[in-house]
């Protein structure tokens, strides 16, 4: 009846269990909360349902931004275990458990964390720099966000019942198949990242179409702003690489639950298959990640040097050339895997070309600053902690392209100091530049300097103390995912300095959420009422903060790369910016619908039956998913009327606002 | 609506070509395990040619008939088009069905996916296609019951030509399949 | 209108009689090796032959059937598929140049193929 599920599967050893009892205690309070405030109408309508890009970014944020804290969380145990773990001294935690809570540091900050954050921002911000009213797709929107949290949540189920894997966050076989890890570890992360890897797929289709098909008129593809163009990119490797994922993930989960033999090390299967295909994916994915930080840098660069950013067309090929090389260097993940000289040498050239156009991006970055009147708000304190920690990560990368010593430092503590000054110095202070900088577009109100300097400094210190020590670390033989090590070897102080590093960082997010917390308690003391707080250069500065839930009253005609910033300069700061059409006309959106979270749900429960071979349930789940698809597209009245009127009504009071606030 | 149609087209355009890299990580899969018979039948010994023939021709003629379909759809012509959609159906059957006799004969002859990689392989290439003919199956079905309901109105035509898309991508993936796994594998 | 859907008539009848005699053409081409009439090509050169035979297939039916190439500009639907095929040849392609190259560095299939049965009646 419930397959492999038993009481054993819930968690017994101590760590574990207060894991899982703080997790759950915070879902319940949480529930209790909005059932005692009787927010539970409100959330549901609101935001639950809604369709609007602006809300869905929102939650995007709120899911990733809660994984940050959990992905940390798991990164301060594994580093007091190594600061503590070195002779005699056991550290804190089992080998099995500390195995666990890699994979999940892994596959929680790369999925929900890094990917979360950036459809965060690609949906807050991307339809309003167009000129849009909404994305190509609405309904999909929705589906898209629910998958991935679906796939959220079922990372976090783990932790309370069954296990999570402890095969690393690319689970390699032999070691992730059924033979050598027999339990619902790898299932369950298995499961999550094709649940949520769907999702991110169908946002890659859903955005690309809404760049190519919903840009404002006049905004040709050479007058849309950087941030547009790296999306673009993204997206285009999220629809083209993501297949390669699913099937990927489907194939092993084939290999442990019909006994087939892709990557098996009996009867004729290939583990090494999966290196190639996972990192055939895995590639473009860190690209994916970074090609829109590149890209919110650019508008912020501008911005805050009060320029034209430097060198347009350039960065424009730039992004062209490593949304192309990005898919022809994959091999560099595995050097060792034991190519011969061709191969290894191919892919080690490319490696290195791909370096090329992220320097011309960096150099045009410095080139805007140059003579530009700069201000060091937040988001360009992140952009300067950026060009320092991006341009050592590109250089310790530029430094393994070459076989020979990546041969050296292969798997070793070097290879994970590189890839997180990429992923956090590079990813996430890019996101956390956009955060601080489209912050007021999307509350109304912008959030308090003094604390997110004081953020940033605890990043940046945080993270050289925590990641300069791994360099040497690698250096002197210290492998990744290492939970104990002999005394002698002279490896604890690093590791205890880097272990202090990640206590800054927890200080650095400490921070961010005070900030968050006084600048909304401050709120009526920072409202933006004229919608354009930074002085901006692109559109979305143009309509109200908060947006409202059309974007545009009437839709915005663009004739140059910096339209709201050449209406400013033209005509002073009267009116946000000319209109295509004189007239207000009657526009359609969206209605709310819960399809999306039905969908989601029943293939949640497609894959927690599957996991825990609950059959019987996962059919169930499954013609869940197809019967709600089948309900949606036989649904024709999927649309509300803002008429004329309401909309004249309602800008002239914004513009009466904007008015007031000169 | 004209713009609404684009839209669509070109969001249903590129998800089949993510499908399209789907397809091409199965394939190349399938290339590199093809000689991974661990001592078990190759394709050679496996496949029946003039069997995989007349499944070929099925599905070709299967997708001609769309594309028949969607002339009649847009010339208004409503019995025509169900008549044409009718035969999309059983011939969309047909090939299902025989596709399912293979597979069973397989089976029971002791070669299933779990024989060797190269099963392995074999049975998830050619089984993903089958199950996307299912999903066609399953979404033609449900427009026959709008067609007869509604009759030609601009929200079935929409759905009728991008049906037509999907069912043409599933005979081009098919053309690659016959090739590669059951000519090439035969020499 | 009406001519207009004649043309496209022809247009599916053609790609249709054109993708059934490729297919026979590939069909003869394997049946009449694999008959007793010995070899009656080189395998290498017939698989680049049949090979060339389905991409030739493929455009026509890209062309007839899916009119791909002929909607208004600007083309994002013919991109669309230039870099998918871009992508789908280096995945394909890609894998096969290293994993054939690891096998290169290895020992034959054949040999792999004897050790791994021996491994696994043995038991690992």
């Amino acid at each position: 009846m419930l397959g492999r599920l038993s009481w054993a599967a819930f968690p017994h050893e101590m760590i574990v269990l207060g894991g899982a009892v703080s997790m759950v205690g915070a879902v319940a309070l949480i529930i209790a909360a909005l059932s005692y405030f009787k927010l539970w109408t409100w959330l549901w309508r609101e935001w639950l349902t809604s369709l609007d890009p602006k809300r869905i970014g929102v939650m995007y944020g709120v899911v990733g931004g809660v994984m940050l804290v959990r992905g940390v969380i798991d990164t301060a145990l594994l580093r007091t275990q190594q600061a503590l773990a070195a002779g005699d001294n056991p550290g804190i935690l089992t080998s099995d458990h500390f195995q666990q809570i890699f994979t999940a540091h892994g596959t929680m900050m790369i999925f929900f964390v890094a990917m979360g954050l950036m459809f965060a921002i690609i949906n807050l911000i991307l339809p309003l720099q167009l000129g849009a009213r909404d994305v190509a797709f609405p309904f999909l929107n929705s589906v898209s966000f629910w998958l991935f949290a679906a796939g959220a949540i079922l990372v976090n189920v783990s932790l309370v019942i069954g296990e999570f894997a402890a095969t690393g966050w690319l689970a390699y076989p032999p070691l992730s198949g059924i033979a050598s890890s027999p339990g619902v570890g790898v299932d369950y992360w298995l499961w999550s990242l094709q649940i949520a890897g769907v999702g991110s797929l169908l946002s890659g289709i859903n955005f690309l179409v809404t760049i190519l098909r919903m840009r404002a008129p006049g905004m040709t593809l050479k007058k849309m702003p950087i941030f547009a163009w790296s999306v673009l990119g993204s997206m285009t490797l999220v629809a083209f690489a993501f297949p390669i994922l699913t099937a990927t993930l489907a194939m092993l989960s084939l290999d442990r639950l019909l006994g087939m033999h892709f990557f098996t090390s009996e009867a004729g299967g290939n583990p090494m298959m999966y290196i190639n295909l996972i990192w055939a994916w895995g590639h473009p994915e860190v690209y994916i990640l970074i090609l829109p930080a590149f890209g919110i840098f650019s508008e912020i660069v501008a911005t805050f040097s009060r320029k034209r950013l430097f060198g347009y067309m350039s960065m424009v090929y730039a992004i062209g050339a490593i949304t192309f090389l990005s898919f022809i260097v994959w091999l560099h993940h595995f050097f060792t895997m034991g190519a011969g000289a061709n191969v290894n040498a191919f892919f080690g050239i490319m490696t290195a070309v791909i370096a090329v156009p992220t320097g011309v991006k960096v150099f045009n970055w410095l080139f805007t600053m140059y003579r530009g009147r700069i201000r060091f708000a937040t988001p360009m304190l992140w952009f300067m902690g950026f060009v320092v920690t991006f341009t050592i990560g590109g250089m310790t990368g530029v430094l393994m392209s070459v076989p020979a010593i990546d041969f050296q430092v292969h798997n070793s503590l070097f290879l994970v100091a590189h890839f997180h000054n990429m992923i956090i110095g590079g990813v996430l202070f890019g996101y956390f530049a956009g955060f601080s900088y489209w912050f007021p577009k999307v509350f109304g109100f912008t959030l308090n300097e003094r604390l997110g300097k004081y953020a940033f400094w605890c990043w940046i210190i945080g993270f050289l103390l925590a990641f300069m020590p791994l360099y040497i670390l690698g250096f002197m033989g210290a492998t990744r995912r290492l939970d104990h090590y002999d005394a002698s070897l002279g490896w604890q102080g690093l590791f205890i300095v880097a272990g202090v590093g990640v206590l800054v960082i927890l200080m650095g997010i400490g921070f961010q959420a005070l900030q968050i917390i006084v600048s909304i308690v401050q709120r009526n003391k920072h409202r933006d009422t004229t919608g354009d707080p930074w002085n901006g250069r692109t559109l979305e500065w143009s309509t109200s903060s908060p947006a409202p839930a059309y974007n545009f009253a009437i839709t915005p005609k663009v004739e140059s790369r910096d339209p709201f910033w050449e209406a400013k300069q033209a005509r002073g700061k009267t009116l946000p910016l000319q209109h295509a059409t004189k007239e207000y006309v009657d526009i359609y959106l969206p209605k709310n619908t819960p399809l999306g979270i039905y969908i989601a749900v029943s293939s949640f429960v497609v894959g927690f039956s599957v996991i825990w071979h609950i059959w019987w349930l996962a059919v169930i789940g499954f013609i869940g998913v197809i019967a709600f698809i089948i309900i949606r597209s036989f649904d024709e009245d999927t649309e509300i009327k803002i008429s004329a009127a309401e909309l004249k009504k309602a800008d002239a009071a914004r513009l009466a606002l904007h008015e007031a606030a000169r | 609506m004209n713009a609404l149609n684009e839209k669509n087209k070109l969001g249903f355009w590129l998800y089949l070509m993510t499908d399209c890299v789907l397809f091409a990580s199965l394939f190349a899969t399938y290339a590199v395990l093809r000689n991974n018979t661990f001592g078990g039948p190759s394709g050679a010994e496996l496949f029946s040619l003039p069997f995989v023939l007349v499944e070929t021709v099925i599905l070709l003629t299967s997708s001609f008939v769309s594309g028949l379909l969607l002339l009649a759809a847009q010339a208004g012509n409503k019995k025509m088009a169900l008549w044409w959609l009718a035969s999309v159906i059983i011939l969309g059957l047909s090939f299902l069905g025989m596709e399912l006799y293979e597979f069973s004969n397989l089976i029971h002859e002791g070669n299933s996916w779990q024989r060797s990689g190269f099963l392995s392989a074999f049975f998830t290439l050619v089984g993903t296609h089958g199950l996307h003919i299912l999903f066609g199956l399953v979404w033609a079905v449900l427009l026959f019951y709008l067609l007869a309901k509604k009759g030609l109105t601009n929200g079935v035509i929409k759905r009728l030509s991008l049906f037509g898309l999907f069912w043409h991508f599933l005979d081009i993936i098919w053309i690659f399949i016959f090739t590669f796994v059951y000519m090439i594998g035969a020499i | 209108m009406k001519d207009s859907l004649r043309v496209k008539r022809q247009g599916y009848i053609f790609g249709f009689v054109g993708s059934l005699i490729l297919t026979m053409l590939a069909y003869l081409l394997v049946s009449s090796q694999s008959m007793s009439m010995g070899q009656l090509f080189n395998p290498a050169g017939l698989i680049v032959g049949l090979a060339i035979i389905a991409v030739v297939q493929l455009f026509v039916q890209l062309f007839f059937f899916l009119h791909l190439g002929q909607e208004s500009r600007p083309r994002w639907n013919l991109l669309g598929f230039g870099f998918a095929a871009i992508v789908v040849i280096i995945v394909v392609v890609g894998s096969l140049w290293i994993m054939n190259n690891l096998n290169y560095n290895m020992m034959t299939p054949q040999a792999m193929d004897q050790y791994m049965r021996a491994q696994s009646q043995k038991g690992f």
